[in-house]
């Protein structure tokens, strides 16, 4: 994978997105299992009755590794400095999600040259569920 | 409202093997096409030594504590009013499978808002790995709701 290049980038710019099939309770289960958090919210439809949910509702952090699937179809892992990311909204089972990133920022720090992207997930509607940032190494 | 002596207070480091399985799995789970991460002869080609362990897998990694509730047990808080607000990561170096992994939790802050309705929990935790090379830092905030 080659990197890149700094130059060419200007703020603005979008990465290319990725797209998600709808969350479905498989996917949720094998996150589950995957992840080692056995909440159950993320699984099971009683408990979430019982909790007073209409049903229950994907982990955050699936969508954080959905993100961070964004950044490395990319770059290279070796590239990513810096990554975070606040959980807005709720994702919920049969939501089409969408992946995107964007430049906000191009700098050098310690001899590197860096760019920063804000990044977000959305469902169809537009409605953000996932909003952060993250920095990466670029040639 | 938690104690705030608990900021600054440090939990019981623990170690964590990468088990080259978990990461498949994940791989599988997160919808992973790129072969890089689950296929070694794909890792090697690309330049990594083993599997790499993707950005995120740390956290689950952190959840492998002996246990997983310590603090939640130790701040007092009931794990049905929490909420995972962010989650940060900061990479200093790759980790890789059979890599075992170093994890000291810590609470950098406690702080509320909304007059007390919402408290904060920042939780930073030092990865390292076995040869003491700092790996990465991970950076939590758990919301816990009253009322």
């Amino acid at each position: 994978m080659t990197l890149p290049s700094f130059d060419a980038l200007q703020v603005g710019d979008a990465i290319p997105v990725l797209e998600l099939p709808p969350v479905s309770r498989l996917t949720l289960a094998l996150y589950c299992g995957a992840s080692g958090d056995h909440n159950p919210i993320h699984v099971d439809t009683d408990f979430a009755h019982s909790a007073g949910m209409p049903d229950v509702i994907a982990h955050g952090m699936l969508s954080m590794g959905w993100l961070a699937r964004l950044l490395t179809n990319w770059v290279p892992q070796t590239a990513i400095r810096d990554y975070s990311v606040r959980f807005a909204a709720m994702t919920q089972v049969h939501e089409k999600i969408t992946c995107t990133g964007q430049v906000t920022e191009k700098f050098e720090v310690d001899g590197e040259r860096r760019v920063r992207l804000s990044l977000t997930t959305a469902n169809a509607e537009g409605q953000v569920k996932l909003a952060g940032d993250a920095v990466v190494a670029l040639a | 409202m938690i104690d705030r002596k608990y900021i600054g207070h440090t939990m019981p480091p623990f170690e964590v093997l990468v088990e080259k399985g978990r990461l498949r799995f994940f791989a599988k789970a997160t919808g992973q096409t790129d072969p890089v991460y689950a296929d070694e002869a794909a890792a090697h080609a690309a330049g990594h030594p083993a599997l790499p362990v993707p950005p995120t897998f740390l956290f689950c990694l952190e959840m492998e504590s002996p246990d997983p509730a310590a603090i939640r047990n130790l701040l007092g808080m009931d794990y049905r009013k929490l909420l995972h607000g962010e989650q940060g990561f900061t990479f200093h170096r790759m980790a890789y499978a059979g890599d075992v992994l170093r994890f000291e939790q810590r609470i950098e802050d406690i702080y509320d808002k909304k007059g007390g309705a919402l408290e904060f929990v920042v939780r930073k935790t030092r990865v390292s790995n076995q040869r003491g090379e700092h790996v990465a830092d991970l950076r939590a905030v758990t919301v816990l709701r009253h009322g």
